[in-house]
């Protein structure tokens, strides 16, 4: 399988796109400190740059921030509080990046879970699963990360030991996680039903093996396939959904930075600063291509018929 | 098909119902929710608070607020905490903007869907079909609002052809309705129609090889014709259910993003500021109508897709 992905050169460019798009966030804090010598939330609203006759206030006095200077300060221009729009977007990018591998992290294990013991045990256990599954798919995906955002924006959540404030990044992961469940629950089940119906079960349950234990040395690694198959995508549809629930106040909550929040802030400045809205979106495009078209080598390499596909 | 007709009506029902009791619960929980408090405004006296409290039924437990505020629900006098307008009224007057952006929007879906899976799947394998999985590669992983950003600021603002934003009623002027869609429209529709048309390709391919294609050539029919209509119509199946689940998510929601970018008010917007101002009646009623789009259409595209291929079972 590995083989077949090094072969694969659209697959490798896009995995190539990926890896400049995570190492430049990555070099974030270099840049701030060494080059731009300002943080992603200092502002600077009243600064000028240059001197002499080049002198240019970084936001001028009706309100238009500066375009880009193509120099180390303000490289792709300032936002309208007068924030560097290179380091927030680098910034932005490890935000966007955690958020989206934390949440289909969650995604795939919970709904390994769920899906493996609902078309494992069946009976009232997968009635169950199955209606919460379709309660989730029904419920309007983005009113439901909105309402959850915004309900937990406010007041932070504590669950058992584990106490997560207002404003931390694993809210919106979390959040992402939870909402796209059924996007791979639902295929798993499927897939489990048909599993447990093999002959090489029913000989595990001959040998006396438990039930949990058949789910996890047997059924689960029948699956781990289509989990592959599913991990990229989910990676790229959860750093889509943080883009669009920052985009809209709710996912990475401000003055920190994320693609979505500074294409939302900037917006309405994009007629005279167009950098503050095209530069998280190019970002943001290129890291979802990334990580698709390196998806779709792993889906070729290991899938070659497409029989796997999401709900 | 009656009897499943019957039992996917009640399914659906049960769904709502339950998306409902959701909705309300995830409100009424909520630390900061108090919507007597906020009702009252600043300096406050605890008398005022109370005496909302009262007339607003927010002192009885939470089942009775619950029935009374559906049975509000169901005879359309939902009035918002916020604003105290008619929530029901605030809906019906976003709906044309939203029905117009999600019509238009599916129609080129299908439009530019149909174009390039048919060309990809004809040039399968070559320099053309590369090409055009590499666009739709791009187009997918394009967010809609990032596609509208983009052409809001190259047309509407560098080259200044096409208007920046508003909403223009068709019985108006079909011309400026048309015009103010038309960004909209392509920015729903790029992302969407490229992955439908993947799901097209692939399925033409997949039915390519089938025995009744060989035979209807062997009839002598020429490939155009045989493509067309044998190939083409039975590959159109599974698209049918996922344009018409892309459909009901375009009316139930999927849009907010679109119109806070072309400033459209309609649903998607509303449901934005109710959502902003955890305005509980405007939120629970903007939730139902989404859902209620997704689980009516997905319950005409199963009995849609149980019509149109035989071989689907009914009781699954």
């Amino acid at each position: 399988m590995l083989k077949r992905i090094l072969k694969d050169r659209l697959a490798l460019s896009c995995g190539l796109i990926f890896l400049i798009v995570a190492v430049l966030s990555l070099s974030a804090p270099l840049v701030a400190q060494y080059v731009a010598h300002t943080g992603p939330n200092d502002e600077h609203i009243t600064a000028t740059i240059g001197s002499g006759v080049h002198r240019r206030y970084v936001v001028s006095l009706v309100g238009v921030p500066i375009g880009p200077t193509w120099g180390p300060r303000f490289f792709l221009g300032a936002d309208s509080n007068g924030r560097d729009i290179l380091v927030r977007l680098l910034y932005g990018g490890r935000a966007s990046l955690a958020v989206g591998f934390i949440a289909a992290a969650i995604t795939l294990t919970l709904a390994t879970i769920l899906g493996v013991a609902a078309g494992f045990y069946r009976g009232w256990l997968d009635a169950v699963i199955v209606r919460i599954l379709d309660l989730m798919w029904a419920y309007p995906v983005i009113l439901l990360a909105i309402a959850i955002g915004t309900v937990l924006a406010v007041s932070g959540i504590t669950i058992g030991p584990i106490t997560i404030r207002a404003g931390s990044l694993l809210l919106p992961a979390i959040i992402i996680g939870i909402v796209h469940i059924p996007y791979v629950a639902k295929p798993v089940r499927g897939q489990v039903l048909v599993i447990r119906k093999r002959e090489f079960i029913d000989a595990t349950r001959v040998l006396g093996m438990s039930p949990r234990r058949i789910m996890i040395r047997e059924v689960v690694p029948n699956v781990a396939t289509s989990l592959a198959v599913f991990a990229p995508l989910m990676v790229a549809n959860s750093i889509l959904l943080e883009a669009g629930l920052s985009f809209l106040g709710v996912g990475v909550l401000p003055p920190n930075p994320s693609w979505g929040n500074m294409i939302g802030q900037g917006i309405s400045l994009i007629s005279v600063a167009p950098t503050g809205v095209l530069a998280p979106g190019l970002m943001l495009v290129a890291a979802v291509i990334g990580v698709n078209g390196f998806g779709e080598g792993v889906r070729r390499a290991l899938d070659p018929h497409g029989r796997i596909r999401p709900r | 098909m009656l009897s499943f007709i019957v039992r996917r009506t009640f399914s659906s029902a049960v769904v709502l119902a339950a998306v409902s009791v959701l909705t309300f619960m995830i409100f009424e929980v909520i630390p900061s929710g108090d919507p007597a408090i906020r009702m009252a405004g600043q300096n406050a006296t605890p008398e005022t608070i109370a005496a909302i409290r009262r007339t607003w039924g927010f002192n009885r437990s939470i089942w009775h607020q619950y029935i009374s505020m559906m049975q509000k629900v169901f005879t359309g006098n939902v009035i918002s905490y916020t604003d105290q307008v008619n929530v029901v009224s605030q809906i019906e007057r976003g709906l044309p903007v939203t029905l117009s952006l999600a019509l238009g929007a599916i129609v080129l879906t299908i439009a530019f869907s149909l174009c390039l899976g048919m060309l990809g799947a004809v040039t399968s394998g070559r320099v053309t079909d590369r090409i055009l999985m590499f666009l739709t590669l791009t187009g997918l992983s394009t967010p809609s609002y990032v596609i509208g950003a983009i052409a809001l600021y190259l047309l509407a603002y560098r080259a200044q052809v096409l208007p920046s934003g508003g909403y223009v009623h068709f019985g108006t002027d079909p011309a400026a309705w048309f015009t103010h869609l038309l960004l909209p429209w392509l920015s729903l529709a790029i992302p969407i129609s490229c992955l439908s048309s993947r799901v097209l390709r692939a399925s033409l391919l997949d039915n390519v090889n089938e025995d009744f294609v060989r035979t209807a050539r062997a009839k002598g029919l020429s490939r155009s014709r045989v493509l067309v209509r044998h190939v083409l119509r039975t590959s159109l199946i599974p698209l049918v259910s996922i344009w018409g689940l892309d459909f009901a998510g375009l009316l139930g929601g999927g849009a907010i993003l679109i119109e806070t970018v072309f400033n459209l008010h309609g649903v998607g917007q509303y449901a934005a500021e109710s959502v902003a101002g955890l305005d509980v009646p405007s939120i629970l009623v903007v939730t139902l109508y989404g859902a209620f789009a997704v689980v009516l259409l997905s319950a005409v595209v199963d009995v849609l897709y149980a019509a149109l291929d035989p071989r689907v079972r009914l009781d699954g």
